[in-house]
């Protein structure tokens, strides 16, 4: 039992190691309060119901891509009977026009990057800026 | 039996540190690649392939040699190689896992590597280069654990391996017929539109491969107990004689048919690599140490008597396995690439990044072999001392 | 010779099959029935017929090469090595090298065609791509996938134009100007011309046609025998580039 010193030391620093993500969190000062989303003002409803957007938005999006790039199929019917053109630049962000406190927002609280901006433009950037 | 590699001598560690040295600084080129891109190697949009690919290339031969001491023990019976088999097969371990990294680094977006798999393509020589490599790995993978832990037991292998084995000597001829249809189909680049492609790969691979395995045996006789015997080394030297022939010969028909058809577009290449074109001639040097090489070890190889003198035969493997590398490692690739759809000269020189990343992945490949030659002769030590 | 080759092309189109049979099991997601959009007509094959001579009237003009990669975020990336075109002039000789002559007409001679992505039949690119990311449409079109392509760069060998281009670096920062409705690209991906595949889809006209002051590039439909591009390749006499491959290319050229 002469190791008991040790044993308990390594432990520790082990918790210590474990427990990073919860003290990081803490010092960075970040909350599990959900963050404050910029919604649209011109529109009330969504191209699917908000609860499935909320969900599976990610999931509507790689369908619209793949409709739009592999298979030419460029509209969208929404369930109260509403034509869209799939569009991430041309139709979310048209009403989503706060891209940094609706998508980015919500994305750096769940800590997700997707890289659809990698290319994607944020229409609002480029006004902003000028050519 | 993998703790077998975690004891071991000063010399043994000081190897295996200084491997894990030169991983480190691929891996920090590595991440400078990956956070730059491709930019930061000498490719360009007229050679989009090279060392890498190139690299790539050449190991798949080395891997497919393993063929070259499997089929002679198993399906002829032939006993002097009974205890470097496993050696060739953990050979072949290593050179695949070394082509798929080759290939990895390669991509421009390694994240998505796996669409290959989530996309299946048939029509793609690529996708079937990922089925017959892979295939390979794990082929040679359950040979080596199966048969070696069979050794350590003091058993026969288990009866359902011998099939297994048998797949594997066609499996092997189809990983380099495979990554020579990968160039081999494309319809602008003439200098890969030639059917001996594939036969070259092979003939080449038989000669660099085995060249490698008495380079190894050589020095396992030096540094450690395990000595192969004169009787395989020899056999060996013979196959690579043989290969080395009929490399010699292929390259010989390849030049024949350009040059004296004359065709421009086949010609160029050629042009590019032995006499440069436009210019340019950062290869020729290289394209002409690695025809003399083999042309030297060629004649070498062909006396017997020098044949058998082992360090004679020491330098004739280190000529073979050079001139090779040059010639696949190299040569082969860029000039492909060279003169370019438009007739462009376009200089190809790797960088220092790209450089340190292929030494790195040499590293691992040499550590692989390291290890797994360790476990086998301590496997081998502990049957014998009991 | 005919009944052989087609039985080649059908044993490759049963390899392609299998593929498809993969594709299909493994796609599961559902998907919302299409009013709108959709595969094009029945009998569309899109082709351009490009007449140098005209182009040459224009002097040094790059209309359709500046409208083209503003309109589609191409970079402007000075170094020959890494840069990215989608249209652009490379010397008559160097572009059809299959002609072989000495004496080529004195006004076409040393001088700048416009070069761009063929939209071949019978592509190799397509063939090549081990996941699809670069297929060939029912109109024609060589589509590309930058959500998917894997950056090997399989397709730049086996494009026997040189038509392809890859982003060895992040090419925003070369950017000279925005284009928001559409995409730029990603460090690692291939890119090349696609025939204005998102203006066709609203109706628009190629914009390279559409800025061409010359009138020099005229675009249409191959499998209308109406179709003006169908009317001058009755009247003129044109080529293709390296139609000794087999690619059989939609771009041609007015000699």
């Amino acid at each position: 039992m002469r190791d008991r010193a040790v044993i308990i030391v390594a432990l520790a620093c082990f918790l210590v190691v474990l427990s990073t993500p919860v003290w990081y969190a803490r010092a960075a000062g970040v909350t599990a309060k959900a963050p404050e989303l910029k919604r649209p003002a011109t529109e009330k409803a969504c191209v699917m119901p908000v609860a499935y957007m909320r969900a599976s938005h990610m999931d509507l999006l790689m369908t619209w891509r793949d409709d739009v790039v592999r298979r030419n199929a460029r509209t969208w019917v929404s369930p109260d009977g509403k034509t869209f053109t799939k569009s991430l630049t041309g139709t979310c962000l048209r009403c989503h026009a706060n891209k940094a406190e609706f998508c980015d927002r919500c994305h750096a609280y769940s800590n997700v990057t997707p890289y659809c901006w990698d290319c994607h433009v944020d229409p609002a950037l480029i006004q902003r800026s000028g050519p | 039996m993998f703790e077998k590699a975690v004891t071991g001598g000063r010399r043994y560690w000081a190897w295996v540190s200084g491997l894990l040295v030169v991983m480190g600084l691929a891996l920090l080129a590595y991440l400078r690649q990956l956070d730059v891109g491709l930019a930061v190697t000498g490719l360009s949009r007229d050679v989009t392939w090279g060392l890498y690919i190139a690299q790539f290339t050449f190991f798949v031969g080395v891997a497919a040699s393993a063929v070259m001491v499997v089929l002679p023990y198993y399906l002829h019976d032939y006993k002097a190689f009974g205890r470097i088999t496993i050696l060739g097969e953990f050979l072949a371990i290593s050179a695949v896992t070394m082509c798929m990294l080759f290939i990895f680094v390669d991509m421009g977006q390694p994240r998505r590597v796996l669409n290959v798999m989530l996309y299946p393509t048939p029509h793609s020589m690529m996708f079937w280069d990922m089925l017959s490599l892979g295939g390979y790995l794990a082929l040679n993978a359950v040979i080596a654990l199966v048969t070696l832990g069979a050794e350590r037991k003091r058993v026969a292998p288990p009866r359902w391996i011998k099939p297994v084995i048998i797949v594997s000597i066609p499996w092997a001829v189809s990983i380099h017929t495979v990554t020579a249809f990968l160039y081999n189909g494309l319809p602008g680049r003439s200098f890969w539109l030639t059917a001996i492609l594939a036969p070259r790969f092979l003939a080449s691979a038989f000669a660099a491969g085995p060249a490698l395995l008495i380079l190894l045996c050589l020095i396992m006789r030096k540094l450690t107990w395990f000595d192969a015997g004169r009787e395989p080394v020899r056999k060996l030297a013979v196959i690579v004689t043989y290969a080395m022939l009929l490399n010699v010969f292929f390259i010989a028909l390849e030049l024949f048919t350009a040059l004296y058809s004359q065709i421009p577009e086949h010609v160029e290449h050629f042009e590019y690599l032995f006499l440069g074109l436009g210019g340019q001639a950062p290869l020729v040097p290289w394209m002409w140490t690695s025809s003399v090489l083999a042309v030297a070890s060629l004649i070498l190889l062909l006396v017997p008597s020098l044949r058998r003198r082992e360090p004679v035969l020491a330098v004739i493997c280190v000529m073979v396995f050079s001139s090779l590398w040059i010639d696949k490692g190299l040569g082969l690739i860029v000039g492909g690439f060279v003169p370019s759809p438009f007739g462009a000269v376009t200089r190809y020189a790797p960088t220092l990044t790209e450089v340190l990343i292929v030494l790195g992945i040499w590293a691992l490949g040499c550590l692989m072999v390291t290890v797994f030659y360790k476990i086998t002769l301590a496997v081998r030590e502990e049957v014998a001392a009991s | 010779m005919s009944i052989s080759r087609r039985g080649f092309l059908g044993a490759a189109a049963g390899l392609s099959a299998l593929a498809l049979a993969g594709r299909s099991a493994l796609e599961t997601q559902p998907r919302e029935p299409e009013p709108g959009g959709g595969t094009p007509a029945a009998g569309t094959r899109w082709a351009l017929v490009i007449d140098p001579r005209k182009c040459l009237e224009a002097g040094d003009c790059t209309k359709c090469v500046d409208v083209c990669h503003t309109v589609h975020n191409v970079p402007a990336i000075a170094e020959p090595a890494h840069s990215v075109k989608w249209i652009w002039k490379e010397p008559f000789e160097r572009t059809f090298p299959s002609l072989q002559t000495d004496y080529p007409p004195d006004d076409l001679r040393d001088k700048p065609v416009m070069v761009l992505c063929n939209h071949c039949d019978n592509p190799p690119c397509v063939r090549v791509c081990p996941t699809q990311a670069t297929w060939r449409r029912d109109d024609g079109i060589v589509m590309m996938d930058w959500h998917r392509c894997i950056g090997c760069r399989y397709c730049m060998a086996a494009c026997p134009y040189g038509s392809r281009s890859f982003n060895w670096k992040d090419p925003r920062p070369s950017l000279v100007q925005t284009t928001p409705d559409f995409p730029t690209r990603s460090k690692g991906v291939v890119e090349k011309c696609t025939l204005c595949e998102e203006r066709l889809a609203k109706g628009q006209p190629l914009a390279c046609v559409a800025a061409c002051p010359a009138k020099a590039l005229v675009f249409g439909n191959l499998a209308d025998p109406a179709s003006e591009v169908r009317s001058l390749l009755r009247s003129r006499f044109t080529i293709r580039r390296k139609p000794e491959l087999g690619t059989r290319p939609a771009i041609y050229y007015i000699v």
